[in-house]
């Protein structure tokens, strides 16, 4: 279908554009931006004024649930969700059941995302069987089955085979996804050691759980030369580490959940489960300084995506379960960030969209010519409640719910087809 | 596109301590913590307490308070000695009395502990008397409770135990006639302690001078200070010129892992001897919630000895959850009426 983008700002930070221009599509390919392609005819306009037009955004890390978890989250329900946050690609974790390391998990979550139309759905393969932390996980055939990269959530490995891990990923120059984490340190802590775990006596997680597992990647990394991307960093010591790392030129890159740029230990309150994260909210200095490190490009911004039934938040908060459901509150927490002056639209595109593409190497992110039309409108002005009526994801886990938005998307395409539609 | 104006709701936005334990009239309903109570309120509990007290000297220990109440000690973790103190107590009241000791239970086949609290209710449970080993869990069940049925907790993980904390209060008023003007020092491992927290809150509330905390670094919380303490990392410069020691209860199994080397150790350097006694005001009371480690944290010639309350801890505990069942069941038929 010939499609025609009319109006809209259009915000595109991999080719420098930033203004009201048309953007013409066909055959699923963006064929023009600005300058209608000779004997263009749009089948289909969609009136933009107003709106921003934006590269579609790729998520890091997503957990789908399916296989295994339905009750959490289905490839339908949350590749749905991740339309309609904005998201055209999404890479999912391999923490299902049965766990993504075989071909079979991978080819399966392919079809079904394929089947349900939505977002282009990337599978992380499991870096070690069953991702039990013990023995590798066939990489090769992981990526021939269609695998973006290697992920291994929690970081249950000993450093020999970490080391090992990471060596055999650059045999076949594949992306490593860790979530960096000792979980000696961890020792079942399930909040930010600090004032409100000592206040309520819940078991705290020190920094140094998180800041302890990136040094021994940064080393690991540096040595075997492997392309690492850390995704859920939560303290201002990580921000300062990778920046280190960057300067020094490794390959090491890294995001931060959206919520954690808004959400602060002291959230916690008494007890509330739905600000039980993983990693923990962290404190202001700490909040303070992933805002930055985003602004400065050191790190990008992933959901961190964790659909819950009702019932796994329904327990003493140290029982429940961690993790928000957050792909649709994304845009709207980065919004406010602008609107707060701490970071530029171009930033947005660029920490959502942009750099995730080049961090996984597939060609999105951007509005060039000639390549998939991935784009998603937002409408910066519309007012929305978190709500049962303006919510998609089968996890209605979200501290946020109940509040108000602004910013909203009002069409989503993938490959030039409109999945999303306001 | 929806343009609804409506404003930020916090449906989902838990409540905080106090809205919780209060009711509208500002009495308490459930009593889950010593934070955020008004030194009113903790009084009364001890004015209460004292008109209690006298029932255990008669010849037929009841007074019909509770009538026709049913009050259910909800164990998720074993624990005799509290069990039975709420449970005397709430016989002393002339409750009905119901022990679930859901650890060896229902919980352990799956059921939750929403599904557990909805089948008591349905048998017309007024009070969940609740021990469990996470934190957090008797705000939990309150925030889930009808609204007739009150909650006590009576220890949640690592973060409170207002009864023992309280009775404490209690002990510490009878000995000191007042809070005002004393040195108070809480001796042990105060990061695992729930009594410690509700401690450091109810003192503060009623005005004593200083709380101090004598404890080796890893059994402190990573923010010690903000628990409106001063942290002592020596013994001797702790309990220098204190009114009252609290020791706490030491469990073992914190030893020889990588918290403490070992009980020697500790016992020379947190342990309390007459000899460190000394440096305490000659009037100090020691306290300690008992079950006492005779040589590991206090020595047996002091735990025994004149300044040690320890008994009389154990019959105000009685007192004090007498007290606080009558306030908490009487709130709730308070807003009953209203």
């Amino acid at each position: 279908m010939n499609i025609c983008i009319k109006g809209g700002r259009v915000i595109d930070p991999a080719n420098g554009r930033d203004g009201v221009q048309e953007v013409y599509i066909s055959k699923g390919i963006i064929q023009g931006v600005g300058e209608a392609p000779k004997d263009f005819r749009a089948e289909l306009t969609i009136n933009a004024s107003g709106s921003f037009v934006m590269p579609g955004f790729v998520d890091l890390n997503t957990n789908l649930r399916e296989p295994g978890y339905e009750q959490k989250g289905t490839i339908k329900s949350e590749t749905k969700a991740a339309v309609r946050a904005g998201y055209t690609t999404v890479c999912c974790s391999p923490n299902t059941q049965p766990v993504l390391d075989t071909p079979a998990v991978a080819q399966l979550i392919i079809d079904k995302a394929e089947l349900a139309g939505y977002a282009k759905v990337l599978p992380l393969g499991a870096l070690t069987v069953g991702l039990e932390g013990k023995a590798l996980s066939e990489a090769y055939a992981l990526k021939k089955a269609g695998c973006i990269a290697l992920c291994q959530t929690p970081n249950n490995m000993t450093s020999q085979v970490l080391r090992g891990a990471l060596q055999y990923a650059t045999t076949h120059d594949l992306l490593v996804i860790l979530k960096p984490e000792d979980m000696s340190i961890k020792d079942g802590g399930c909040v930010h050691a600090g004032v409100i775990s000592s206040k309520l006596g819940l078991p705290g997680i020190p920094t140094s759980a998180e800041t302890v597992a990136i040094a021994q990647i940064i080393e690991i990394a540096e040595e075997t030369g492997a392309r690492v991307h850390l995704t859920g960093i939560s303290s201002a010591k990580s921000v300062a580490m990778l920046a280190r790392a960057q300067f020094d030129k490794l390959t090491i890159t890294a995001d931060v959940h959206a919520h954690h740029l808004h959400l602060t230990e002291y959230d916690v309150g008494t007890f509330d489960a739905n600000y039980h994260t993983s990693p923990p909210l962290r404190s202001q200095a700490d909040k303070d300084a992933l805002i930055e490190g985003v602004a400065k490009g050191i790190i990008d911004v992933s959901s961190g995506h964790q659909p819950h039934e009702v019932e796994a938040k329904q327990a003493p908060f140290p029982s429940t379960e961690p993790g928000i459901s957050s792909l649709e509150t994304v845009l709207p927490l980065m919004l406010e960030l602008v609107d707060d002056g701490l970071i530029s639209l171009t930033q947005v595109v660029e920490r959502l969209a942009l750099s995730p593409s080049k961090i996984l190497g597939i060609e999105s992110g951007s509005l060039s010519e000639k390549v998939a039309a991935n784009i998603v409108i937002i409408d910066p002005e519309a007012q929305w409640t978190v709500n049962d009526e303006n919510w998609q994801s089968n996890g209605v886990n979200t501290p946020f719910w109940g509040q108000q938005m602004t910013g909203m998307v009002t069409h989503t395409l993938v490959n030039g087809r409109l999945v999303f539609e306001k | 596109m929806n343009s609804s104006k409506q404003t930020a709701s916090t449906s989902f936005k838990a409540p905080d301590s106090s809205s919780l334990q209060l009711n509208d009239q500002g009495r308490l309903r459930h009593f889950l913590t010593t934070e955020n109570l008004s030194k009113d309120i903790l009084t009364e509990i001890m004015d209460v307490a004292e008109s209690f007290s006298s029932v255990a000297d008669q010849a037929v220990k009841k007074v019909p308070v509770l009538r026709g109440k049913t009050i259910v000690n909800l164990f998720f973790e074993d624990s005799t000695r509290t069990r039975t103190t709420f449970e005397l107590a709430a016989k002393r009241l002339s409750a009905d009395v119901i022990n679930l000791n859901i650890a060896t239970s229902a919980t352990s086949k799956g059921e939750s502990i929403l599904d557990t609290i909805r089948n008591l209710e349905a048998m017309h449970a007024d009070m969940f008397v609740v021990r469990h080993g996470d934190s957090g869990a008797a705000h939990f069940i309150a925030r889930h409770v009808a609204p007739h049925v009150s909650v006590i907790n009576a220890g949640d993980g690592r973060h409170a135990h207002p009864t023992q904390a309280m009775l404490d209060m209690f002990s510490i008023r009878r000995e000191k006639k007042e809070f005002k003007g004393l040195k108070v020092a809480i001796i042990g491992d105060i990061l695992h302690s729930r009594v410690a927290r509700s401690q450091i809150h109810a003192l503060n509330t009623l005005g004593v001078q200083e709380v101090r905390v004598i404890a080796p670094s890893t059994l402190l919380p990573s923010d010690t200070k903000s628990l409106g303490v001063q942290v002592h990392g020596d013994l001797r410069s702790g309990l220098d010129g204190v009114d009252v020691i609290i020791m706490l209860r030491l469990q073992r199994e914190r030893m020889g892992g990588a918290l403490l080397p070992s009980e020697h150790e500790y016992f020379e350097c947190f342990g309390l001897t007459a000899e460190k006694l000394a440096y305490a005001k000659p009037d100090v009371t020691v306290m300690h919630p008992g079950p006492i480690n005779r040589g590991v944290e206090m020595d047996a010639d002091v735990a025994d000895g004149k300044h040690s309350i320890i008994l009389q801890q154990v019959t105000n505990g009685i007192a004090i959850r007498m007290a606080v069942m009558t306030l908490a069941l009487g709130a709730n038929r308070a807003s009953d009426s209203s």
